[in-house]
């Protein structure tokens, strides 16, 4: 099973509009959405669902106001602050947990005297297997303010492997979050390879290069794409050369192009649009030899 | 007032609106980089850095001596950071939320907490402004417990704008609590539009007062702005498509600096705030 994860460090550089191309160009892809937080590849696959699972992760913590005393311990041992204070009466309050705050570590849970407070799963989102016109497609949603979007990450790309099993299929796309954090940790662990999507701009350079520690931390073999290369030519090769530098392969440049929104804004691909840099992401493509 | 620039969607021009806001602001303004994966505001700035601190939290320390292998440690934490090998209890520090649980539920008193380097917080001026800045150790995840340190030294009575991480989860999350308003900075795009209804939601689930800045108007369509006028949300600034101002983006340059004549979008949109 190979798997190619496309991340970016920097936000808005053109992850999911490359790795949905690649996933065209693939052949027998399974798709894997990792970016649970704001996933939008399926604006582009309009994926018919054909199985959706709830996604429960963690617990949070609950307090029973009819049984708690006020005394405060849970606010004591709480380091999220997470336990806030109602008044219920003038001169008397109880405690409650601000869910959007909690972690789920149980340590209130456990030294509430009273035995207040309850420790339910956490519900924190859905994930789906779908059917697209490339392959079949996992994908997430976590929930509004959820926590554990690695753990969904962690899941998914388990789905996917086990749906390209099922189906006989040996590549996954795997469109990843922006950032350097716990999502992209758990994208990234133990792939087959890594393509950046960068940018010639200060922000782009600075992101790639914390990004590339990240997979050189991981010994995961990375490529870079820089996107909108002629925005800042001269960026543009000097960031190459210092990926190069790194231990990073160049996968190429693709040019700065509205194709890409239109693509877009038609549900399509860039490479099944006549867009200009469709070109681009092929020569990409080419040179990954991810499925060579 | 404390101002929180979000969108949902990364690359949309968060940092962009946060910069050029603090450098519009004419008074003293704290901003602060809370893209603590990512962050690029010191970039856009310069400026004369004053203080640079390493942020720790606690995690457990497991005195051998006094641990007699009963696992109540490993039973108790909640993110697999404790585990009971050979009779003895052992930490994986890297999954550590640090709550402290662990040397609470210890019946022999063998754990005790040390401190673990989780990343730094750069603090620098420049005019009016003062920059913290949060830069997460890359490996670490603990992305939520550097961003609220890093908003624990924001000092009150001067504003502050926060530069939020891209996206909805805990690190938005964390960024954006305790805001007096919310920004939320969006593209008139398909993907543009759908992140925005995912902060949207985010924001409103917070309870959050907040207007909708849309930048590069001119690509993609009018959807973003049927939307924030279906849902009665404001549209606080438009920014046009520009090519100038990528390029001027692309080597660190304010876009008030070198093209004067979007200067005033930036008054106006402190003017807007200041109704609130």
């Amino acid at each position: 099973m190979r798997e190619l994860v496309v991340i970016s460090g920097k936000g808005g550089t053109g992850k999911t509009s490359v790795a949905a191309s690649l996933a065209v160009l693939s052949d027998r892809p399974v798709i894997a959405d990792c970016d649970v937080d704001a996933a939008d590849l399926h604006l582009v696959f309009q994926p018919v669902v054909r199985e959706r699972s709830e996604f429960y992760s963690g617990h949070r913590a609950v307090i029973r106001r009819n049984i708690c005393t006020g005394c405060g311990a849970c606010r004591n041992v709480c380091r999220f602050d997470a336990v806030g204070m109602v008044d219920t009466a003038p001169g008397d309050s109880v405690y409650f947990i601000d869910s959007t705050a909690c972690e789920g570590c149980g340590a209130c849970v456990r030294f509430c005297p009273a035995g207040a407070i309850d420790f339910p799963e956490r519900h924190c989102g859905q994930w789906m297997v779908s059917d697209t016109r490339v392959g079949p497609m996992v994908h997430g949603r976590l929930g509004t303010a959820a926590e554990n979007s690695g753990r969904l990450v962690s899941l998914i790309r388990s789905e996917a492997r086990r749906v390209a099993n099922a189906d006989d299929r040996r590549s996954i796309i795997i469109d990843g979050p922006p950032g350097i954090g716990c999502p992209v940790i758990a994208s990234v662990t133990g792939a087959t390879m890594v393509l950046v999507v960068t940018e010639p701009t200060l922000s782009g350079e600075h992101d790639l290069k914390r990004v590339m520690e990240l997979t050189a931390h991981f010994q995961i073999p990375t490529w870079v794409a820089m996107n909108k290369w002629d925005i800042n030519p001269e960026i543009t090769l000097r960031v190459e050369r210092e990926a190069a530098a790194s231990g990073a392969k160049l996968a190429g440049r693709i040019r700065y192009d509205p194709g890409v929104t239109e693509a877009q804004m038609n549900g399509r691909a860039v490479v099944e649009t006549d867009a200009p840099s469709a070109y681009d992401m092929a020569k990409i493509w080419d040179n990954l030899g991810f499925q060579a | 007032m404390r101002l929180v620039v979000a969108s949902g969607k990364g690359g949309t021009g968060k940092t962009t609106v946060a910069v050029n806001l603090a450098k519009s602001w004419g008074s003293p303004v704290q901003l602060l980089d809370c893209d603590v994966e990512a962050p690029n505001t010191r970039l856009f700035l310069g400026g004369t850095m004053l203080e640079s601190q390493v942020v720790t939290i606690s995690v457990p320390e497991v005195n051998e001596a006094l641990c007699n292998g009963c696992g109540e440690c490993s039973r108790f934490c909640e993110y697999s950071a404790m585990a009971c090998v050979a009779g003895k209890a052992m930490v994986f520090v890297s999954m550590c939320h640090s709550c402290g649980g662990c040397s609470l539920v210890c019946p022999t008193g063998a754990i005790s907490e040390v401190e673990s380097r989780i990343g730094t917080i750069v603090t620098s001026s420049f005019g009016k402004t003062t920059l913290l800045e949060g830069i997460l150790d890359v490996g670490s995840t603990m992305a939520p417990q550097l961003i609220r340190r890093l908003k624990s030294l924001v000092k009150s009575g001067v504003p502050a704008i926060l530069d939020s991480p891209p996206g909805t989860s805990c690190p938005v999350v964390t960024t954006m609590k305790g805001a007096d308003f919310v920004i939320l900075v969006t593209e008139p795009t398909p993907f543009g539009l759908h992140d925005l209804t995912l902060a949207v939601a985010t924001t409103r689930e917070l309870g959050l007062p907040f207007g909708v800045v849309v930048n590069r108007l001119g690509i993609g369509d009018d959807r973003v702005h049927s939307y924030c006028a279906t849902e009665h949300i404001q549209v606080l600034l438009e920014i046009p498509d520009d090519r100038r101002i990528a390029e001027a983006y692309s080597r660190g340059e304010l876009m008030v600096d070198v093209l004067p004549e979007y200067a005033g979008l930036f008054a106006g949109l402190r003017r807007e705030l200041e109704k609130r």
